[in-house]
């Protein structure tokens, strides 16, 4: 299965099966499509037809090239990994936790998918001792795994900061044992940023998420505390010292987009102009019937604004002032393997959720929601069925994915997301899959302009992240 | 005509396990991730 499509005046082709990702000329693009059955005289008289003016042997060359890269497994690829990835179920390993320190917040925004921290139950914290069986229950359950992830959620977590410090001070203790590596995540609304909380983030913290929502009155819309207040002007000078002592590497600033902002890049470029470089930008998750809700008639100009960015993007890393946007991350040399593609981020497999009392849930998006209580730290699992059902719950689950080509690349989507609006965690949500494909299609194009524009020396500046680096082959014809 | 292809990594050359997609978004999912090894 191919996919092709033209953006930016770059005509591109994806190939589903082995992902990989061809740029051609408007010919070659016609001649990738035609060619696809493998029947060269067709091929061969329709290609005359449409393009008097090439030759015989230009479109011999051509087709002999499409044969090489068919050969080579990179275009009309067979999609057989159903039949030679292992079909036991994985191994549940634990891999990574959401520790839910703080099922309270000091702001009250009203979007928030965990309902302003509280995940429609009581306000809670976490208290030390869970926080340590936590960490102990992840060692017990990480097999061979060596790099092991604990995010600090809520809620606030900086709510709760002295277990925060205590929970890191007891796994750099543990790796020492057990030959581990704790990589530990943050994610905070700033409102309690000090300069002792910097410091330690910055010495201790793998990687922290800076909530924004870009231009001042954007944010502020929903990002109130419990008076009803803003908090961009409390939050911005925090982040800003945050990061530049930080030295722009290991965060992200972590926006929503609502069906209120759909010129959402104008908060992604006010980020970028505020002085910050790694940047992620979500679509609100809500319920369908929310005002803030993105819907169907939204997506023509949600997609007119993804194609905005990528290109805008394009011209701040040619004026040598670069910035990463997270879903256009895509590193073609050296992503996921096919199992990753295959299996999905392993929520309630590899990742689960902690609740404050030591509940364990898929992930985060789940907690609060009794019918997807796994079990708990004290027992264990004790619903392996709904473990085994998140267990299958891979990209070949998904019916509705079978036959699309972005299937290897979103890994069938997130099962919260799915549930939520499906009822079944092998469901599709399908405005966040239309969503995902866009992102798809401008982060390739991405690549390829960056590749090129490399290539023609039209830049001198070096890129943002390491992740923009791809590298090239060209078959001329 | 012409057809360049980005060098990508080889899917069928078929799980080491060493991120979890915990690194920005919270909401929204696989590809953005790094391969460790």
């Amino acid at each position: 299965m191919i996919h092709t499509y033209t953006l930016n005046g770059m005509h591109i082709t994806v190939d589903a099966a082995s992902c990989s990702v061809h740029v051609t000329d408007r010919q070659g693009i016609d001649a990738i499509t035609l060619y696809e059955q493998g029947d060269r005289a067709q091929a061969t008289a329709a290609l005359k037809a449409k393009y008097p003016e090439l030759s015989d042997a230009d479109i011999a060359d051509c087709l002999s090239d499409i044969d090489e890269l068919r050969a080579q497994g990179k275009l009309y690829a067979r999609d057989n990994y159903q039949s030679v990835l292992p079909t036991a179920p994985r191994q549940h390993v634990v891999k990574a936790l959401c520790l839910h320190v703080a099922h309270v917040c000091n702001l009250a925004c009203s979007y928030c998918f965990a309902g302003q921290g509280r995940y429609q139950g009581a306000q809670a914290l976490m208290p030390y001792g869970v926080g340590r069986d936590a960490l102990d229950f992840l060692v017990a359950h990480s097999g061979a795994r060596r790099n092991l992830e604990v995010d600090f959620f809520g809620g606030e977590p900086l709510m709760n900061w002295d277990v925060v410090k205590r929970l890191v001070a007891y796994g750099r203790a543990l790796e020492k044992k057990h030959n581990k590596v704790f990589r530990f995540t943050l994610t905070t609304n700033g409102m309690l940023l000090d300069d002792e909380v910097i410091d330690f983030c910055n010495r201790e913290m793998h990687n922290v998420v800076l909530s924004l929502d870009g231009r001042r009155e954007v944010h502020d819309r929903f990002r109130v505390d419990h008076k009803g207040r803003g908090s961009y002007d409390a939050v911005v000078p925090r982040f800003q010292e945050f990061v530049r002592r930080r030295g722009q590497k290991g965060y992200y600033m972590r926006g929503t987009f609502t069906h209120h902002n759909l010129d959402f890049v104008n908060d992604v470029l006010h980020m970028a102009d505020l002085g910050f470089t790694q940047l992620s930008m979500e679509p609100v998750v809500t319920a369908p019937d929310d005002p803030s809700a993105i819907t169907w008639e939204d997506l023509p100009q949600v997609f007119s604004e993804y194609e905005r960015l990528a290109l805008e993007m394009l011209t701040r890393h040619r004026e040598g002032r670069p910035f990463d946007f997270y879903h256009y991350q895509v590193d073609l040399g050296h992503g996921p393997c096919i199992h990753k593609r295959v299996a999905g981020c392993g929520s309630g497999t590899e990742y689960l959720a902690v609740t404050p009392w030591g509940d364990l849930y898929p992930c985060h998006q789940f907690v609060g929601e009794e019918a997807y209580r796994l079990g708990s730290l004290k027992e264990g699992i004790t619903n392996p069925a709904l473990q085994a059902n998140f267990g299958n719950c891979n990209v070949f689950a998904h019916q509705e994915c079978q036959n699309c080509w972005a299937k290897y690349f979103c890994a069938g989507g997130c099962a919260a997301n799915a549930a939520h609006a499906t009822g079944r965690i092998d469901g599709v949500y399908a405005i966040g899959c239309a969503l995902f494909k866009k992102r798809m299609e401008c982060a390739i194009m991405l690549q390829a302009a960056l590749q090129e524009a490399e290539e023609m020396q039209e830049v001198d500046a070096i890129p943002a992240n390491n992740a923009q680096e791809v590298a090239i082959s060209a078959h001329q014809m | 005509m012409k057809i360049k292809t980005l060098v990508s990594r080889d899917m069928a050359q078929v799980g080491c396990g060493e991120q979890t997609s915990q690194s920005a978004c919270k909401t929204s999912c696989v590809v953005n991730q790094p391969c460790e090894s």
